[in-house]
């Protein structure tokens, strides 16, 4: 958009403000696979507002990324932007991946992952199959990963790993693994309430005493993953694109939860 | 052979390459994007003296790779681990047929590995007799994500997988290399799942499967299967060269690793060359966990690392071991087995 030179304060103002509101809108867009906002790990290299058309450009660590993950980041973007007040067009598009083409149609058009990738994916069996148990399969990954933190975060606190298995959200202080782990059990439909118990499996069935301690075994093994991957996705992505690395550095948008 | 503060190990690299990634084998964008993406991973893991042009990266000299594994690299032998992308690459990125012809020309240095994919059929199992024919097989590498046509890749649990595990059973072909990659039929599944292996593996005692890249990215799925499977082991291309980039991350794969399995499952490998084992050797030889992960994890003792680092492929392989290379053949500490209740639960130590 070019200002008239009438107003251009406000119009720049007004602008920036837009453009604020996608980044913000974007930095609700999770990395399924990484369970961190994409804006966090420089997934979003441009995003502007111009008369009502939202640009936005993604990119990934690798050509080869899986497509699933990928179609998930973008057609989540696609929603999340278009959800923006203002926003009348989304002009989206991921690049330099294998899939692109792809994707950014399908995504456009509301086609759904089936549908964008016919005869490589399996038929939906019913409405909605689409890569929902995809989603949920990563859901539980991060909301497994975010227990063990949490009861890390326990420990630290006096908690003795016997009585973890009476541990009550309430007793969780306010902390960046309280956020997170809050936030995954939204996310599986789990309760939040401060009176429900806190080590539960990624079903909402509390774990008995005898199960705790390999139930936090396993999680810290999925913890470790997650925390490896995103990671190695980061220094991917810099090698790839050396230009964002500087950005980042400054501090890109924080995580809504401030935790890594 | 590697020596160091009294201490000789055996080296056996798990996984090599001599591939041809050039401009001109490049068939199409994939084939360009498969070498830009492996040359990412050389330069972001690499140390800076180690780094090449991309130029160099696609068509390596032979003579450079056997200076760099047997000579500077300490290697005692290395196994090819064929990778075919013929739909990616004009003749391919790195055939048995590429691998062997080097192999002849320095005898007793390597071991030539083959492959198979079940979308072959019938004839595909002819081939695979041939090939074991020809190269006396004692190992396959298999790409699960391998394009071929409009299809995207397979599973172990594909139609016709387990007549070729048979054929290999039968041929005498036991140490059965799985490498995972991003695209897979069905697409909307997770690619990287392992869960395939886990029901060959059970199918299949007599056979030996090492997960490739320790099941990287989804290292907790491998742990899991891996306990729970004698017969499953994890090569450690790509997990080892995060010894230098980031230690810490390193030693916690590396603890993950021994306490799900052991020891005597994990084998050393370069990936060359993404990478070089001169470094690798030398930072793993040096390495130990770090003061306070020790409580969670324990320490590398010079067996542990002998093992990894040479006599587990060694034993693998029917390999003859240098007199003086030995370890304790038990493990050190063989790890709680899921359910018997952790020492020392998710790390929260005294």
């Amino acid at each position: 958009m070019t200002s008239t030179g009438h107003r251009p304060t406000t119009a720049v103002a007004a602008r920036g403000t837009m453009d604020a509101a996608v980044w913000s809108a974007l930095g609700t867009v999770r990395d399924p696979e990484l369970d961190e906002p994409i804006t966090d790990l420089g997934f979003v290299v441009a995003a502007a507002v111009t008369c009502g058309v939202a640009h936005v450009r993604l990119v990934l660590p690798t050509y080869f990324c899986a497509p699933n993950f990928a179609y998930l980041m973008v057609a989540d973007a696609h929603d999340a932007v278009a959800a923006v007040p203002g926003v009348h067009t989304v002009d989206l598009a991921l690049e330099d991946h294998f899939a692109s083409t792809e994707i950014n149609a399908g995504v456009a058009a509301g086609a759904g992952f089936h549908r964008s990738f016919p005869g490589e994916a399996e038929s939906p069996g019913g409405a909605g199959a689409e890569l929902d148990e995809l989603r949920r399969t990563f859901q539980r990954k991060a909301h497994t990963a975010c227990l063990e933190r949490a009861c890390r975060r326990l420990v630290a606190d006096g908690w003795s790993v016997e009585a973890l298995g009476g541990v009550r959200l309430a007793d969780l202080s306010e902390s960046a693994e309280r956020r997170s782990l809050l936030r995954r059990r939204d996310d599986l439909g789990l309760s939040t309430e401060p009176g429900d118990p806190l080590l539960v499996d990624d079903d909402g069935v509390p774990v008995p005493p005898e199960r705790l301690a390999a139930h936090l075994r396993f999680a810290q093994a999925v913890r470790v993953s997650i925390e490896g991957n995103s990671g190695f996705c980061r220094g991917l992505l810099h090698t790839r694109y050396p230009e964002l690395r500087d950005r980042l550095a400054d501090g890109g948008p924080v995580g809504e939860d401030g935790a890594r | 052979m590697y020596t160091k503060d009294g201490e000789s190990y055996f080296i056996v690299d798990g996984h090599i390459h001599f591939w041809d990634g050039g401009e001109a084998n490049q068939r199409n964008r994939y084939g360009k994007g498969f070498t830009a993406c492996f040359y990412d991973y050389h330069r972001n893991l690499s140390p800076e003296e180690y780094v090449w042009d991309l130029e160099k990266f696609g068509n390596y000299p032979e003579d450079g790779m056997i200076a760099d594994l047997f000579d500077n690299g300490y290697v005692d032998k290395a196994i090819f681990q064929p990778t075919y992308l013929t739909d990616f690459y004009i003749n391919g990125f790195n055939t048995t047929e590429q691998d062997g012809a080097v192999a002849e020309r320095h005898p007793g240095k390597f071991i030539v590995n083959g492959s198979f994919d079940p979308r072959d059929g019938e004839n595909g199992l002819k081939a695979l007799e041939a090939l074991h024919e020809r190269w006396n097989l004692k190992g396959v590498k298999l790409y699960t994500a391998e394009w071929k046509g409009s299809s995207r890749g397979w599973k172990l649990s594909s139609p016709g997988a387990y007549d070729y595990l048979a054929k290999c059973e039968e041929l005498g072909i036991r140490n059965i290399h799985v490498h995972k990659g991003p695209t897979i039929y069905p697409l909307n599944r997770d690619a990287f799942d392992v869960q395939d292996v886990d029901e060959a593996a059970s199918m299949f005692p007599n056979l030996r499967f090492i997960v490739e890249h320790v099941g990287l990215p989804r290292l907790e799925d491998f742990c899991w299967i891996a306990t729970q499977e004698p017969n499953v082991y994890g090569g450690l291309a790509v997990a080892m060269p995060f010894i230098h980039t980031r230690p810490r991350y390193f030693a916690q794969v590396i603890g993950e690793l021994l306490y799900w399995l052991d020891e005597n499952r994990l084998l050393f490998a370069s990936d060359y060359a993404i990478w070089q084992p001169k470094w690798l050797v030398e930072k793993f030889v040096d390495f130990q966990i770090p003061d306070d992960m020790q409580s969670e994890y324990g320490v590398l003792t010079p067996d542990i690392k002998r093992k990894i680092l040479g006599l587990n492929a060694a034993a693998l392989y029917d390999l003859e071991v240098p007199a003086g290379v030995t370890a304790s053949p038990a493990p050190t500490d063989s790890g709680e087995t899921i359910g018997a209740g952790p020492k020392v639960p998710a790390g929260q130590s005294a």
